[in-house]
């Protein structure tokens, strides 16, 4: 179900007191009330999540997985209960399908040097999209660099769609995987995954899907959209930094040799041979982010209890006001015009560089990302150095939105 | 707006619209670029330095926002007619004048002529970069490193 379709049916959301959960939002920068245009960059933090780390700090702190006392009970309890929450975020079959890392970017290394190494051979090909986050185009390109494989890319149209007729002809035996983004980070289209999968499987090929602007956004279901592995980064979904999740079909991972190698991976250890823990831990060596992963953990809930079908809804209405009231003024470019978008308004002002009017903007308050958005390649086809990006998340407001279209005219008339 | 005004002045947005020595200098015999990787402000300064050490012309070519575009073009202006010597002081005093605490700039920017408006860059610690990518160029051209500047 897209977006819009949810408008109808979703009850409204109740934005000035979600606000109230977000400290961060209530400041005052330079002296103007603080619009925060920068989720896709990093979201903002509730209080739920703030007082999950601050309590287990201060009462359940242990490491976790070893000793028999009750601290150590207590932390493995919260560390292995918010992996059962990630795993109904994303409808996961297992537990053991879920790997703490420390955010998407690790993950796709992960499964480049864990699944890539072993699978992906001379003359293989990897299928990425001219839309990737630098961070799902490198791995995969050391990949195929180390075994002569072949990196293939997925071609966009004008509005910043994946031509998915291209991508038909790009499919043949020789394609070991699909990796592309569920959202884009420097547009926000949102991408036709679930043909992407099928036509992916269709030729024996797997399919990572770089959920990362995707979570915070949309329901996602890795069963239904039947994805091979699918990441996603805590702090865009509101909870901590460093913390993240690899979710993986669990054939493959229990196929998959470890990452790294250390404590809590092992069951048994002598000079001579080592015995790899099981799933999920074999994923996870070393004393993991605990505190963060019980904090992630309360980002989902908090998430979950907010309602994700609400949350496109309202930001869908959002999103279509910000388009209208910034695209329409004078000399403004919206870059990435896709159907299918969410929470991303990515734009050029004729006459102000982005990094100009990140300051001018910043000076009345409205914070947003100038910049490559680490998708050089997406900018190169737009022919822009860089672009200004508002994003949105549920807690913005239209008001905000006014103040980001006032704060655009007034870097035209300074440059006028 | 007023604020603003101390960071974008007239003479900075007349010079970031319509940069001077916007050219390539054929015969030039220094070159050096600069580049910030992660704001994309990228030029290539050109040097036509005489026998005597004296910088006969100045240009640049590149892209990059209001201040790096306005600090290449007066900077290049300014460059005519000084000895290497001279350039490099101009260098360190420009440096002074972005980069020192506001209370402390009671000598800074003496000498720069019209560049002195760049003080106001001073309150915007983000955009020194910008403000000292052409500089950095010209100190590496000078010294004929033949390694792109970056100042971020």
């Amino acid at each position: 179900m897209t977006a819009h379709e949810n408008t109808a049916v979703a009850v409204a959301l109740d934005v000035e007191a979600l606000r109230k959960d977000f400290p961060a939002l209530d400041q005052q920068v330079h002296g103007k009330p603080l619009a925060y245009l920068d989720s896709a960059a990093s979201a903002q933090t509730p209080r739920a999540v703030v007082e999950a780390i601050e309590s287990f700090y201060y009462n359940d702190r242990a490491n976790v997985h070893r000793g028999v006392h009750e601290l150590s009970q207590r932390a493995t309890a919260r560390y292995e209960d918010a992996r059962l929450t990630a795993q109904r975020f994303i409808n996961a079959a297992s537990d053991q399908e879920v790997i703490w890392v420390r955010g998407a970017t690790e993950g796709i290394n992960l499964v480049a040097a864990s699944w890539g190494r072993a699978n992906v051979g001379e003359g293989d090909e990897v299928v990425i999209s001219a839309l990737e986050h630098h961070s799902n185009i490198v791995p995969w390109q050391m990949l195929c660099d180390e075994r002569g494989a072949k990196l293939q890319v997925i071609p966009m149209n004008e509005r910043g769609e994946l031509i998915i007729e291209e991508f038909e002809k790009l499919l043949n035996d020789r394609t070991k995987l699909v990796a592309v983004n569920h959202v884009s980070n420097a547009l926000g289209t949102i991408n036709p995954v679930e043909r992407i999968i099928e036509k992916a499987h269709a030729v024996g090929a797997l399919v990572l899907l770089d959920g990362a602007q995707a979570a915070p956004h949309i329901a996602v279901d890795v069963r239904a959209l039947d994805c091979d592995f699918y990441v996603f980064s805590g702090h865009k979904v509101f909870g901590p930094t460093g913390i993240g999740i690899l979710f993986g079909k669990q054939a493959l991972l229990e196929a998959m040799p470890p990452y790294q190698g250390g404590g809590d991976m092992i069951l048994t250890v002598s000079f001579e041979k080592t015995v790899y823990n099981e799933l999920p831990y074999k994923f996870e060596a070393g004393t993991p982010n605990i505190a963060d992963a019980i904090g992630l953990g309360a980002a989902l809930d908090y998430l979950t209890a907010v309602g994700l079908d609400r949350i496109a809804a309202y930001e869908a209405n959002l999103l279509a006001y910000a388009a209208d009231k910034v695209g329409s003024i004078d000399g403004v470019r919206l870059i990435g015009t896709a159907r299918e978008k969410a929470s991303v308004l990515s734009f050029e002002i004729e006459g102000v560089h982005p990094h100009d009017a990140g300051t001018i903007l910043d000076r009345a308050g409205v914070a947003i990302r100038a910049g490559h958005h680490c998708a050089q390649p997406v900018m190169d086809f737009f022919g822009v150095p860089a672009t200004v990006r508002a994003s949105l998340a549920f807690y913005n407001t239209r008001e905000e939105i006014d103040r980001l279209a006032e704060a655009v005219v007034q870097a035209k008339e300074l440059f006028g | 707006m007023s604020d603003l005004r101390d960071l974008y002045q007239e003479l900075i947005v007349d010079h970031s619209k319509s940069p001077r020595n916007f050219r390539a200098i054929t015969d030039a015999n220094r070159e050096a670029d600069g580049y910030n990787p992660l704001c994309g402000d990228k030029l290539r300064l050109y040097l036509k330095i005489n026998d005597e050490g004296v910088i006969e012309d100045a240009a640049f070519k590149g892209s990059g926002c209001a201040i790096s575009t306005a600090s290449a073009s007066m900077m290049t202006a300014m460059l005519k007619g000084q000895t290497k010597q001279q350039a490099e002081n101009l260098f360190e005093t420009f440096h002074t004048l972005v980069t020192r605490p506001l209370d402390d700039q009671a000598h800074a920017g003496i000498g720069l002529g019209k560049m002195a408006v760049f003080a106001g860059v001073n309150e915007y610690p983000a955009r020194v970069k910008c403000a000292t990518l052409p500089w950095h160029t010209l100190k590496n051209a000078l010294a004929d490193t033949h390694e792109a500047a970056k100042t971020e």
